[in-house]
C-alpha cells in the first residue's frame, strides 16, 4: 500500500545509515560490496550490460561521488556516497501507482516489490536524490534495501547482521542503526557530530544522515609543503651567487 | 527530462479524444441526438480512437504492461493510479453517451455532461502526474494543469470543426471553440515560458550536497566511468537555441492553426474544409512539438549530484 505508515510515535523504529564525509576517502568498496550483496539478495539479480566493454551500464544501488569545494590550494576534496535515504515522507512511494513501492511500518525500510512492479519509472522522478534505478532487464525499479536479507538474518553472526556497505567499508565512514531511538549510539553520534538531512527544504524527512567534514586545522596555503611550491622567481636577481648560478643552469637545460 | 515518445504521444492523442469526446457531449447535452447519424459514429470513432491508441501507447513505456492493471489500486495517494481509474471509467458515459446520441436519444444530456466531466476530470489528472512532482521546478508550476486542458480542448475543437466540414456541418460555435483554445493555448504557453525563464532555479549543487560551508561545490569526479540511468532519464539538456527555435515552432504552428481556423469562415465550403484540415494539422503539429519541449525543458534535482550548478 503506498498509503505511508505513522511513524510519528516517540521511539518509532526507523532503520538508516549515518555516513562520515569527514572519514569517507572514496575507495569505492562500499558501492562494489553493495553491487555484489544485491546481485544476489532480495529484487536480484542486478545485472550490466556490456559489464566487460567500454560502456557497462546497470543499475547499482549505491554511488560514490567526489565534489571539491572552495577555492584554490585551500580547495577541499569530499567524498560522498549517495544511496537511497530511506525518508520519513518519501514521495516514491506515494506516487508508486501499483503499490509496489512501499514502507514498511515496523522499521521504516524504503523498498520495491519486484513481483508487482509495473516498471513506469514515475517514483524515480519524484526522487530528488537519484535513489532509484531502473533496471530494464527485468522491466523493474530497483534501490538500496538496507539489506534487509541481511539485518535480520540470524544465521549471520552479529557483526555480520548490518548493510554489506557498512560492513565493507574500511576507513569506519559508514554506521547503522536505529535514528529513531534517542539513545542509540548512531543517535548520539549524529547528535554530537551535527549530522544533517540532504536537502531538507524539500520536506522529504530522510532518515540517513550525513555527518559534516571537519574544519582543517590549519589554511594549506600556510603548509611548508605548500611553499615550497611557490612558482620560482623568473628575474635571476635574487639569492646566492650559487642559488643564481643553479637556477641559470636549470634554465639552460629546461629551455 | 528524456523525452520518451510514448508518452508524448499519449498525452497529445488522448488529450485531442478526450477534447473531442468533451465538445461532442456538450454538443448532444444543448441540442439533443445527432442530426446525422454518419457524422456522429464518425466523431465517436475518432474521439475514442484517439483516446485508446494513448492509453495503449502509455503501456508501452512499461517495463511490465501485462501488470498494468494493478495500477488501479493506488488512488488514494498516486494520481497516476488516479489517471488510470478515471481514463478507464470515462469509456462508461462515453458509450452509453454514443449510444444515445446517435440512436435512443435517452438520457442524452446526462450522459454528454457526464463524459465532458469525465474527460476534463482525466486530463486535469494527467497534468497533475507532472505539477505534483516537487523535483522538476518547470513542471511543479500551477500553469502546467491549465496547459494540459487547453491543449485537449483546443486540439479537440480543432478536430471537431473539420470533421463538421468534411459532414457539411461548419458552425461558428465551432470556429469560436477552436479558435479560442488555439489563442488560449498560445498566450498561457508564452506566460509559461516567461515564468520558467525568469525565476531562478530552486536549488544549488551547495544545498544538496550540503558542504557549501566549505565554499562553492563542483563536481570533481563521477562516481562511474559510464552513463547510468539517472543520467539518461534525468540528465537530458537541451540547448538554449535549440529550444528557442522548437519554442518559435509551436508558436508558428498555434498561430498558424488559429487563421485556418478563421478562414473556415470566410473560405466556400470545399475549400473551408480543407483549410479545417490543416488546422487540424498545424495544431497537432504545435501539440506534439510542446509536449516534447515541455519533457525537454525540464530539469530535474538529482542532476546536482551529477555536477549541475543548479536546479
Amino acid at each position: 500500500m503506498t498509503a505511508l505508515p505513522d511513524t510519528s510515535a516517540v521511539g518509532q523504529k526507523k532503520l538508516g545509515l549515518v555516513i562520515d564525509l569527514d572519514i569517507c576517502v572514496g575507495c569505492q568498496a562500499c558501492a562494489v560490496s553493495c553491487k555484489e550483496w544485491n546481485t544476489q539478495g532480495y529484487s536480484a539479480p542486478l545485472i550490466d550490460d556490456d559489464p566487460y566493454g567500454a560502456n557497462p551500464m546497470g543499475p547499482w544501488l549505491n554511488r560514490v561521488h567526489a565534489y571539491e569545494a572552495g577555492e584554490g590550494v585551500d580547495a577541499q576534496v569530499v567524498h560522498f556516497p549517495r544511496s537511497c535515504l530511506h525518508c520519513e515522507q518519501p514521495a516514491c512511494v506515494t506516487v508508486c501507482p501499483t503499490g509496489a513501492s512501499y514502507k514498511r511500518a515496523e522499521d521504516g525500510i524504503v523498498l520495491v516489490n519486484p513481483d508487482t512492479c509495473i516498471g513506469c519509472k514515475l517514483c524515480s522522478w519524484a526522487c530528488p536524490y537519484g535513489a532509484r534505478e531502473y533496471d530494464h532487464n527485468h522491466g523493474v525499479m530497483k534501490k538500496c534495501t538496507l539489506c534487509v536479507d541481511r539485518i535480520y538474518n540470524e544465521h549471520f553472526e552479529a557483526e555480520d547482521r548490518v548493510p554489506a556497505c557498512v560492513r565493507a567499508c574500511p576507513t569506519g565512514a559508514r554506521h547503522f542503526g536505529d535514528l529513531g531511538d534517542e539513545t542509540s549510539d548512531i543517535a548520539k553520534l549524529v547528535k554530537q557530530r551535527e549530522g544533517y538531512d540532504l536537502l531538507p527544504e524539500m520536506n522529504y524527512k530522510p532518515v540517513n544522515k550525513y555527518l559534516p567534514p571537519r574544519a582543517r586545522r590549519d589554511k594549506a596555503g600556510t603548509h611548508p609543503a605548500v611553499a615550497s611550491l611557490t612558482p620560482r622567481a623568473t628575474s635571476g636577481r635574487t639569492g646566492s651567487l650559487a642559488e643564481r648560478f643553479f637556477r641559470w643552469v636549470d634554465d639552460k637545460l629546461s629551455g | 527530462m528524456h523525452p520518451a515518445y510514448s508518452v508524448i504521444l499519449f498525452t497529445t492523442s488522448s488529450g485531442a479524444g478526450y477534447g473531442l469526446l468533451a465538445l461532442i457531449g456538450l454538443a448532444g447535452a444543448t441540442h439533443g441526438a445527432a442530426s446525422s447519424i454518419e457524422f456522429a459514429i464518425t466523431t465517436l470513432v475518432v474521439a475514442l480512437g484517439l483516446i485508446s491508441v494513448g492509453l495503449l501507447s502509455s503501456t508501452f513505456h512499461l517495463g511490465h504492461p501485462e501488470r498494468a492493471w494493478r495500477a488501479f489500486s493506488q488512488w488514494r495517494s498516486s494520481w497516476l493510479s488516479r489517471e488510470g481509474i478515471v481514463a478507464v471509467a470515462t469509456f462508461v458515459p462515453a458509450l452509453l453517451f454514443a449510444y444515445s446520441w446517435t440512436f435512443s436519444n435517452q438520457a442524452v444530456a446526462l450522459w454528454g455532461i457526464l463524459s465532458a466531466v469525465m474527460c476534463a476530470a482525466t486530463v486535469y489528472c494527467t497534468g497533475m502526474i507532472y505539477a505534483s512532482l516537487p523535483t522538476i521546478r518547470q513542471w511543479r508550476h500551477p500553469l502546467v494543469v491549465p496547459v494540459y486542458l487547453v491543449f485537449a480542448l483546443a486540439t479537440g475543437a480543432t478536430l471537431l470543426l473539420a470533421l463538421a466540414h468534411v459532414f457539411a456541418r461548419g458552425q461558428l460555435i465551432q470556429v469560436i471553440f477552436s479558435a479560442a483554445g488555439l489563442a488560449s493555448a498560445l498566450v498561457l504557453k508564452l506566460v509559461y515560458w516567461r515564468s520558467i525563464d525568469s525565476t531562478k532555479p530552486s536549488y544549488t549543487i551547495e544545498q544538496a550536497t550540503g558542504i557549501g560551508h566549505l565554499g562553492a561545490v563542483r563536481q570533481l569526479e563521477l562516481p562511474h566511468t559510464a552513463q547510468n540511468y539517472l543520467m539518461q532519464e534525468m540528465g537530458y539538456r537541451i540547448g538554449r537555441k535549440h529550444a528557442e527555435k522548437l519554442r518559435r515552432i509551436v508558436v508558428l504552428s498555434l498561430t498558424g492553426g488559429l487563421l485556418f481556423c478563421l478562414l473556415t469562415l470566410v473560405l466556400p465550403s470545399a475549400l473551408a474544409t480543407a483549410a479545417a484540415i490543416l488546422a487540424v494539422l498545424w495544431a497537432a503539429i504545435g501539440a506534439v512539438t510542446e509536449r516534447w519541449l515541455f519533457f525537454a525543458e525540464a530539469e530535474h534535482v538529482v542532476n546536482l549530484y551529477y555536477g549541475k550548478p543548479a536546479a
